[in-house]
C-alpha cells in the first residue's frame, strides 16, 4: 500500500462515523423509552450525554478537515470525506432530536401522558432501523440499499399522521389535554424529522459511490399532517 | 468540448527505433484553455508534449504514425521554424541565456529579423508584462538574467517564449524547480496567459494540475512500456469523479 497511514486515517474516520451513528441510535431509542416509562433521571442523563455526541461530531469534523488539508484527498476519497462531514452533521442533529424528546419528558413533569405510547416507539424503532442500514450502506458502498431506504420514510410519515390524528381526537374530546397532547406531537415530529435526515445520509452514500448529487425526498409536499 | 480545437492528435504513435513510446493517443486540445498532462514517470508525457513543436524530430531514429494538427493543419507539413514560432516551449529548469534581461527576451524577435531598437523595446516590454515580470525588472533591463531568482528566471523564459508571438505555449514541468511561492506565481501567470494563448503543461504535481488546469489528460504505460491515454476530460471531473479506475488509483495515490 502506497499510502498506508492515510488509508488508516480514512478508515478510522469511517469507523468513528459508525460509532457516532450508534450513539445516536441509542439516544433515540432511549429517549422514547424514558418518555414511555416517565424516567426523568434517565432523560436528564440523556440530555447531558448529548454533549458527547456533539464532541464526537466535532472530532470527526476536525480530523476530516485535517486530512483534507494535509493529504490532498482526491476523487473517491474526497467524496468520502465530504460525505463524512455531512453525515456527522446529520447524526448530530438527529442526536438533538433525541435530546428534544428527553426535554419533552421533563416538561410533561408529573402530569400523566395523554395516552399510552404505541406509535411513537414504533417510529423510533423504524427510524433507527433505517439509520442503521443507511450507515451500513455507507461502509459497504451499497448504492442500491441507499436508494431503497428513503422509500421507508413513508412508513414513518404514516405513523406520524396516525399519531397526529389520534392526538387531535383527544384534544377535541377534552380541550384541557391540549398542552399534553402537543408535547407528544412534538416528540413524534422530532422522530419524523430524524427519519428525514436518514434520507439525507442515503443521498450522501449515493454521492460517495457515484459522485451524483441528488434529492431523494420526493414526497415532502404530500397531504396529511404538516411534516 | 465547446471551444475551438487548437491542437489535435488522432491515433498517434511514436517510436524510438523499434521501441513504441506512445501508443494510439487521440486528444483534442481546446484553444485558450490550460490542458495538463499527468501520469507516472516514464509514461511519455514529455515526449507527447514535444510532439506539438516537433522537438522529437531532433532525436535520431524517431518515427511517428497517425495525425497531429495545429489549427487543423498537419504539423509535419508546416515549416518547422514557423511551427516553433507558433508553438513556444518552457522547460523544467529556467534556462536563460548568459545575457542581459533585454537580450534574452529580444533573442527570438532578432532571430526572426527584427532589429529596430524601438520595436524590440516594445516587444520586450509587452512580453515582460505578459509574463508578470516587468515591474520587477523594468529599471534594470541591462542586468544579467543569471542574477535573477529562480522564479524570476522562469518568468523570463516565459517572456522569451512570448516575444515571438506564439499561439501555443508548451510547458514541461515549469515549476518543479521552484519554491512554493514562485510556483503559485507561475500558476497565476498561466491563468492570465490563457486569455491570449493555448497552454499545454506537463506536471508531476497532481495538485498543480488540479489547481491550474481546465482539462487534464492522464497517461499511463502499458505492459510494453508504451504510453497511452487512459482518460481525458474537464479537470474538475478527473479530480472529483474520474471514469476509470486507473485514474482514480493514480490521483488518490494508490497507483502501483
Amino acid at each position: 500500500m502506497v499510502r498506508a497511514t492515510y488509508e488508516r486515517e480514512l478508515q478510522r474516520l469511517e469507523d468513528e462515523t459508525l460509532v457516532l451513528g450508534s450513539m445516536v441510535e441509542v439516544a433515540i431509542v432511549e429517549s422514547v423509552e424514558m418518555l414511555r416509562q416517565r424516567d426523568m433521571a434517565g432523560s436528564r442523563r440523556l440530555i447531558a450525554q448529548d454533549r458527547d455526541i456533539n464532541k464526537k461530531r466535532f472530532a470527526i469534523e476536525a480530523d476530516a478537515l485535517a486530512l483534507i488539508a494535509t493529504q490532498q484527498p482526491m476523487a473517491g476519497d474526497l467524496r468520502t470525506l465530504a460525505a463524512i462531514l455531512d453525515i456527522a452533521d446529520e447524526l448530530e442533529r438527529m442526536g438533538d432530536y433525541a435530546k428534544g424528546i428527553a426535554k419533552i419528558n421533563i416538561l410533561i413533569g408529573d402530569n400523566p401522558l395523554v395516552k399510552p405510547l404505541v406509535d411513537i416507539p414504533r417510529m423510533a424503532e423504524k427510524t433507527c432501523g433505517m439509520l442503521h442500514r443507511a450507515l451500513e450502506a455507507f461502509v459497504r458502498r451499497d448504492v442500491e440499499a441507499a436508494r431503497a431506504i428513503p422509500d421507508e420514510d413513508d412508513e414513518v410519515d404514516g405513523l406520524y399522521d396516525q399519531v397526529y390524528r389520534e392526538l387531535i381526537t383527544y384534544i377535541l374530546a377534552d380541550p384541557s389535554t391540549i398542552e399534553r397532547a402537543n408535547y407528544l406531537l412534538w416528540a413524534a415530529h422530532n422522530l419524523e424529522r430524524a427519519a428525514d435526515r436518514v434520507t439525507n445520509i442515503c443521498e450522501r452514500v449515493v454521492f460517495t459511490v457515484t459522485g451524483e448529487l441528488l434529492e431523494m425526498d420526493v414526497e415532502s409536499l404530500q397531504e396529511g399532517a404538516p411534516h | 468540448m465547446e471551444s475551438v480545437v487548437k491542437l489535435e492528435v488522432q491515433d498517434y504513435h511514436l517510436f524510438y527505433g523499434d521501441f513504441r513510446a506512445l501508443r494510439g493517443i487521440s486528444v483534442q486540445i481546446p484553444a485558450h484553455h490550460i490542458t495538463a498532462i499527468i501520469g507516472p514517470s516514464g509514461c511519455g508525457k514529455s515526449t507527447f508534449l514535444r510532439t506539438f513543436n516537433r522537438m522529437n524530430d531532433l532525436i535520431p531514429g524517431v518515427r511517428v504514425e497517425g495525425q497531429a494538427t495545429l489549427d487543423g493543419q498537419d504539423i509535419f507539413e508546416v515549416d518547422v521554424v514557423e511551427l516553433r514560432r507558433l508553438v513556444g516551449m518552457v522547460f523544467q529548469r529556467p534556462n536563460p541565456f548568459p545575457k542581459s534581461i533585454f537580450d534574452n527576451v529580444a533573442y527570438g524577435p532578432r532571430a526572426h529579423g527584427v532589429h529596430e531598437r524601438a520595436r524590440l523595446a516594445g516587444i520586450v516590454e509587452r512580453s515582460l508584462r505578459d509574463a508578470a515580470l516587468w515591474d520587477e525588472v523594468k529599471d534594470d533591463l541591462g542586468k544579467s538574467a543569471l542574477a535573477l531568482s529562480g522564479g524570476q528566471q522562469q518568468r523570463l523564459c516565459i517572456a522569451r517564449a512570448l516575444a515571438v508571438e506564439p499561439q501555443v505555449i508548451l510547458m514541461d514541468e515549469p515549476a518543479s524547480a521552484l519554491d512554493p511561492i514562485a510556483t503559485l506565481r507561475i500558476e497565476e501567470l498561466i491563468q492570465t496567459l490563457k486569455q491570449k494563448y493555448t497552454i499545454v503543461i506537463v506536471t508531476h504535481n497532481m495538485q498543480q494540475a488540479a489547481r491550474a488546469s481546465d482539462y487534464t489528460a492522464f497517461l499511463m504505460m502499458d505492459e510494453e512500456r508504451a504510453g497511452y491515454l487512459v482518460e481525458y476530460g474537464p479537470t474538475r471531473d478527473i479530480f472529483t469523479n474520474p471514469r476509470h479506475k486507473q485514474t482514480e488509483d493514480y490521483i488518490t495515490g494508490r497507483f502501483g
